[in-house]
């Protein structure tokens, strides 16, 4: 058990070290034509192997190095208090209250769609196509207006940048979901009817949990989303908070090191995030019955 | 169900009439509701065609009516919802027509939708002009279409600018490279087994975070936006095409051995043909990513044209309609796009069981 | 017998698979000859190795132990020279192309040239009946007529010998019954040697000139029954007291080679 575990994670291991390799080599590259001209204009002659050095410390580096990233998240959130509105966590707290709220809104709108369109034929004909086609809009471009417009008639905070998440989250639910409703074969609906069933009993008995696995894997799709939909809504409201606010301020200031540093706190968040719901669905799927292990 | 809708279409026709609203109107759709609740047997088809019919009817005549002074009261929102409810009872009609004839089937799966897309930008006019709603907040098609027609240039440059070059180029070579690292990994299980985890995460991180690195990088103009797509279609690529490949059964693999076949032979031959599907989802999920990837990516410095430059601008100068305009051409690329690979998919992967059904 | 007639040749042959409660003897000391022209059956349960068999001659497992020679190389120098034509029990047939592509396949494997394969595709899909269907693609077609297009692809490679798995074991009695009686006309009008995989008694009988019953755990030959019955046959000899008889001998070697499972 434990040495299939490891062999498993044994390649994942070394391609992420190479990935960090990579990135060190590409830190030191990039980095290095800036120590060039310094020295340049110092008149100073440098050894190869110091600005090699340097490039690994550089301030406003084209490519900070891995370690610098690290730093720098170390600094911005065990270091400072969290409320402090330089603490990453405080930024990190503000994206992630967001996009749950988001999050749900959007999972309970998806799941409620999904019931209508499985039992109304006519709303199955003309709702989902454009379900469907709502989503090779990039909805995202509208994320700045939403803001703006939801500000301008006084709804501030949370709640709009919760609606774009909501918008970006609901979609691979209700899909999802209408597929996962869908799923019983006709001979386990025929059972229900030779059970005289009302078309509750059969959607509470034998559709919602024979979805549940549907469920829970369209929402894993859905959290990740509906994280990058927070981020951006962040983008437009003047840079104030958040994992978003972060990075369009580092790109005004060309702060790259927190740039990369609300990055990596953002995939972290939305990696995290993703585990949760997956661990959910397979301790709901295991109770069920529907996965076995 | 269609019985409840006629009838209370009648109701709020009569109510529409009694509430001064405009009577021809409400003596029309009255008619029609009450010949097709009582004739719902004959046809379906022609209650349909009938109900649907009046519900435009009247919907037109009320948004003609609806910037005259005192025309809207609530008779007029009586007949409002009446033209709704008969609108509804026609799509209930429609969408409980059973037939074999596949080509039938074909147009009402098309009608229905438009229909109901039709509807709603109908009570999107009504209920943005009769309430006088601020046009800050939400513009009536109407507005929205008319600042398309009159801003043409502008909206042509910044599709150019971010569609043709950014999401255009920047797709392409993100999805072929995702391709060609598949195949050349393909020999190396090693390096799947932990490529493919790694794949699966990024392609669930907030990538479009990326933007300003990339604008730091390359620059105001579309070479910026065009790697923000890259890197956001790459990875999806990747995995579909990696697992696409291992979908082959094992009884297709002895088949090639049998035969003595190349490895590029039953590449080519065999697992390329077997990954389609797999390949097109993976096109079709960027073709959204790379027009999401691009707009936002101008949200952090563009030379003054790109259609999510225009976005941003004109939002804080609250034109909001020319923001919607500008939603509109992202729309309509949007879908036309996603539309063309679903047509592609078709055309190539006619033999899968999910197309062929 | 020379040594020219031998078309397969098998000495001492073993095979164990390792599996996690340790290793399986799939087969075990297996001696076999195939001659020239005969139409030979692997009968037995699941479990006996009677697929493994045909998949060694084939080179698709290798064997652990023994030798085995098939027209006089090693399987898999005779895989490589295509020495024969392999039958799945799926008809495995690709979607994407058509019939008539299906068919093509090994052919542009092979390397030949557009017309010699367009007339090999033209006639092997008339030896098993199937002309005029070339241009449908395989799931416009029955299961039955699927098989005869993965029967025509095998043939297209105009080997020596065809190794059959179970070919015919998904479809219904009818069907069956009559692919076998086309079957046997192929094999009189092409005369190849024909290696075939069943688990039905009278599939073997009315098809073979010999019939090699095998048992399971470990698996190994029980008897090879040599048929008596005439080499022209139609289904009607299903109700000769000689057919009937050797069904019998037929299960009475699986039975007894079933009881040791039964004393273990």
């Amino acid at each position: 058990m434990v040495s299939r575990h490891v062999s498993a994670m044994m390649p994942v291991a070394v391609v992420s070290l190479a990935i960090i390799v990579l990135w060190y080599v590409g830190a030191a590259m990039l980095n290095l034509a800036w120590e060039k001209s310094v020295a340049q204009r110092n008149d100073t002659p440098v050894s190869t192997i110091q600005m090699l050095r340097n490039t690994m410390h550089q301030e406003r580096p084209v490519l900070p190095s891995p370690h610098q990233v690290v730093q720098e998240i170390i600094d911005t959130t065990i270091k400072k208090k969290i409320t402090s509105k330089r603490s990453l966590i405080y930024h990190a707290g503000i994206t992630l209250s967001s996009s749950m709220l988001g999050f749900a809104m959007g999972t309970l709108l998806g799941i409620v769609l999904a019931v209508i369109i499985v039992y109304n034929d006519a709303l199955n004909k003309s709702l989902l196509p454009w379900i469907i086609a709502s989503q090779t809009i990039p909805i995202l471009a509208i994320a700045p207006m939403i803001i703006v417009v939801l500000n301008a008639v006084g709804i501030q905070g949370l709640l709009p940048k919760a609606f774009i998440s909501m918008y970006l989250s609901f979609f691979p639910v209700a899909v999802g979901m209408v597929k996962g409703l869908n799923s019983p074969s006709s001979s386990y609906l025929d059972l229900m009817r030779t059970y005289n069933a009302s078309s509750w009993q059969t959607f509470i008995k034998l559709r919602l949990p024979t979805s549940l696995p549907f469920l829970f894997t369209s929402m894993k799709v859905a959290v990740a989303i509906s994280v990058v939909g927070a981020i951006v809504a962040e983008l437009p409201t003047g840079a104030v908070a958040g994992l978003g606010a972060r990075l369009l301020a580092g790109s005004y200031y060309g702060q790259t090191v927190q740039i990369w540093s609300a990055l990596v706190v953002a995939s972290i968040l939305a990696a995290l995030l993703v585990v949760v719901v997956g661990l959910l669905g397979d301790w709901v799927n295991r109770r069920m019955g529907l996965v076995r292990g | 169900m269609e019985r409840i809708l006629f009838t209370g279409a009648s109701v709020f026709s009569v109510l529409g009439v009694l509430l001064q609203g405009p009577w021809q109107t409400g003596i029309a759709m009255l008619a029609v509701a009450l010949i097709a609740f009582l004739q719902l047997k004959r046809s379906r088809l022609l209650a349909a065609i009938a109900t649907g019919g009046m519900a435009l009817v009247a919907a037109n005549s009320l948004i003609g009516l609806v910037d005259e002074a005192g025309a809207v009261n609530a008779g007029f929102w009586c007949l409002v919802v009446a033209a709704w409810l008969l609108a509804w009872g026609s799509v209930e009609q429609l969408s409980a027509i059973r037939t074999l004839s596949k080509i039938y089937r074909t147009v009402l799966g098309v009608v229905i939708p438009v229909l109901f897309g039709l509807w709603l930008l109908i009570l999107w006019e009504l209920l943005t002009r009769g309430l006088d709603v601020p046009q800050v907040l939400l513009p009536a098609p109407s507005q929205i279409s008319e600042r398309f027609m009159s801003s043409g240039s502008i909206l042509w440059a910044d599709f150019k600018q971010t569609f043709l070059r950014a999401v255009l180029i920047g797709y392409a070579i993100g999805c072929g490279a995702g391709f060609v690292v598949a195949v050349l990994i393909d020999r190396s299980p090693f390096l799947q087994r932990g490529l493919l985890p790694i794949g699966n995460l990024v392609s669930a991180l907030p990538i479009v975070g990326v933007a300003p690195i990339m604008v730091m990088w390359f620059g105001f103009d579309w070479p910026s936006k065009a790697a923000v797509v890259i890197i956001m279609t790459f990875f999806p690529m990747l995995v579909n095409t990696v697992s696409g490949l291992s979908a082959a059964q094992p009884m297709q693999h002895d088949l090639m051995k049998t035969y003595a076949a190349s490895y590029w032979q039953s590449l080519f031959k065999l697992r390329i043909p077997e990954a389609l599907p797999f390949i097109f989802n993976a096109l079709k999920i960027n073709s959204t990513l790379a027009m999401i990837g691009a707009i936002v990516a101008e949200f952090f410095g563009t030379p003054t044209v790109g259609m999510g430059f225009r976005i941003s601008t004109e939002v804080g100068r609250m034109n909001v309609d020319m923001v919607w305009a500008e939603i509109a051409v992202a729309a309509l690329a949007g879908s036309l796009f996603y539309g063309l690979i679903a047509l592609l998919e078709r055309i190539f992967t006619f033999w899968h069981p999910s197309v062929r059904s | 017998m020379n040594d020219a007639s031998k078309v397969i040749e098998v000495n001492g042959l073993s095979l164990t698979f390792p599996t996690s409660d340790g290793d399986v003897q799939a087969l075990q000391d297996i001696d076999l000859t195939i001659n020239r022209g005969d139409f030979v059956s692997f009968i037995g349960p699941s479990g006996c190795g009677k697929t493994t068999l045909l998949r060694v001659i084939a080179d698709l497992e290798q064997a652990t132990a023994g030798s085995i020679e098939v027209n006089g190389m090693t399987p898999e120098e005779a895989r490589l020279a295509r020495a024969y034509g392999y039958v799945f029990q799926a008809a495995s047939l690709y979607p994407w192309r058509t019939i008539a592509s299906n068919v093509a396949l090994p052919l542009e494997i092979m390397g030949l040239k557009g017309e010699e394969i367009r007339s090999r595709v033209e006639r092997n899909l008339a030896l098993v009946d199937l002309a005029g269907f070339g241009k449908k693609y395989p799931w416009q077609l029955s299961g039955g007529m699927q098989q005869r297009a993965s029967i025509a692809r095998a043939l297209a490679v105009e080997p020596d010998l065809l190794l059959m798995d179970e070919p015919f074991g998904a479809l219904d009695e009818i069907v069956r019954d009559h692919l076998n009686e086309q079957l046997l006309k192929l094999w009189a009008k092409t005369n190849k040697t024909v290696v075939f995989v069943t688990h039905s008694i009278p599939e073997a009988v009315f098809l073979s000139n010999r019939i090699v019953v095998m048992s399971p755990r470990p698996g190994r030959i029980h008897e090879v029954i040599e048929s008596d019955l005439p080499p022209e046959r139609d289904l009607s000899i299903r109700e000769t007291q000689s057919f009937l008889h050797l069904a019998n001998r037929v299960r009475d070697g699986l039975r007894a080679g079933h009881s040791y499972d039964e004393v273990s």
